[in-house]
């Protein structure tokens, strides 16, 4: 029960993007065509979970017995960068389609601020491996869910009529802003 | 250029948040109060100077296959100490601005002036492009915050601009709200840029712009 509260808590009243603002960067710039954006979800998808994983077991078998806790911030991150670096490398060897369809985002996750928020929360939020893991996968499923809702309104947005100064980014903005409002009713 | 000039320039030409739209996690989250986007933009202004300086100063040694590592570290080094210095002097802002803090790592203002600017520059101008930056994200911070807070609690940094009867809308202080009323600025500043370089235009060659108008 607690586990399926985590999973779908993630996705729905604390949407990652529509609720918690994280991930915004990618939510506007890859949310023009829903193929990319599938590509972008499951390239999130799969980082995050590694990197959440990664970063729990740092904490609690590195950080916290050697009283480390105040290099989280600088940890985390060397650690999502080289894990990004090496899922990358050990893609292309093992699987070269899959390379092709997820490669292109992959050095835009680093700095998707999502993937460091996950990894933050699933620490603030005390959570245990299992729980981090529903957690980041929930987050995930969320984000792509969001991403590709917005690229398929963006893609009927093209072909109408959009006044000159919200072309392009205020209108999604606006768009997202209704998306987020339909999200916050699982809350009220 | 001047140091007015250089000011100027990431305040209204390369703002960070209107013209770059960079930066826009911690744009949206933390500014349901005007309070709490000045905190964010000043806790941002100075991580941004210290990495601009240091890189600056480093960028002869640091070589140039591992920069991007380099400046990560040294960002997220100066988010370490702004972060401990927030929670030791100033509690209600590092609650108030919870995970953003340490996410101010990832912020690609900050990056981005360190591989475009500080490591192509010296000290002094790193310097006051980290200012001009950093003034302009924590200008468009606390103007957007200010209209969230007024419309949605009626209120503006904490003091009561309109009667507590008055039935403000809510939903301004919620996400949703963060997202439209930022939608709208965008709008409205490129409608405004849009007017006046057609007027510029105007000015300099008048039948171009009837032509074009």
């Amino acid at each position: 029960m607690e586990l399926f509260m985590i999973f779908f808590g993630a996705i729905f009243f604390n949407n990652f993007v529509l609720n918690r603002f994280l991930g915004i960067c990618p939510f506007l710039g890859v949310s023009k065509r829903i193929e990319t954006s599938v590509g972008m979800g499951m390239a999130v998808a799969f980082v995050m979970t590694l990197a959440s994983v990664m970063t729990w077991l740092l904490q609690g078998l590195l950080l916290n017995p050697l009283g480390l806790g105040y290099l989280q911030t600088i940890v985390f991150i060397l650690v999502i960068a080289a894990l990004v670096q090496f899922v990358e490398m050990f893609m292309q060897k093992v699987s070269p389609t899959l390379h092709k369809a997820l490669g292109v985002y992959l050095p835009l996750i680093t700095t998707n601020c999502a993937i460091l928020g996950i990894a933050i929360l699933n620490i603030d939020y005390k959570y245990n491996l299992v729980e981090t893991i529903v957690h980041s996968l929930g987050a995930a499923i969320g984000f792509t869910l969001a991403l590709v809702m917005l690229a398929g309104i963006r893609e009927k947005l093209e072909i109408n009529d959009v006044p000159d100064a919200f072309a392009g980014v205020p209108i999604a903005l606006i768009t997202a802003g209704i998306l987020a409002l339909a999200f916050s009713g699982f809350v009220l | 250029m001047s140091i007015l000039q250089e000011l100027k320039r990431g305040i209204f030409a390369e703002n960070p948040t209107f013209r770059l739209m960079l930066g826009m996690c911690p744009t949206l989250a933390v500014t349901t109060l005007a309070v709490n986007g000045v905190g964010m933009g000043l806790a941002t202004t100075a991580v941004l100077l210290g990495s601009n300086l240091v890189v600056s100063a480093l960028k002869n040694v640091i070589p140039n296959q591992v920069r991007i590592p380099s400046f990560i570290v040294i960002i997220a080094t100066f988010v370490t100490v702004v972060s401990l210095l927030l929670e030791a002097f100033a509690y209600s802002l590092y609650e108030a601005l919870g995970i953003f803090l340490p996410l101010i790592v990832v912020n690609c203002i900050i990056l981005g002036r360190a591989e475009a600017y500080a490591s192509k520059h010296s000290l002094g101008k790193s310097a006051l492009d980290a200012l001009g930056i950093g003034l302009g994200f924590t200008l468009s911070l606390t103007v957007l915050g200010a209209i969230r807070e007024f419309l949605g609690a009626g209120t503006v940094f904490g003091l009561q601009v309109l009667s507590e009867s008055a039935d403000m809308a809510t939903i301004f202080s919620l996400p949703p709200g963060a997202f439209i009323t930022l939608g709208l600025m965008m709008a409205l500043i490129n409608g405004l840029t849009a007017r006046r370089g057609k007027r510029s235009v105007a000015r300099r060659n008048p039948a171009v712009a009837k032509r074009e108008g």
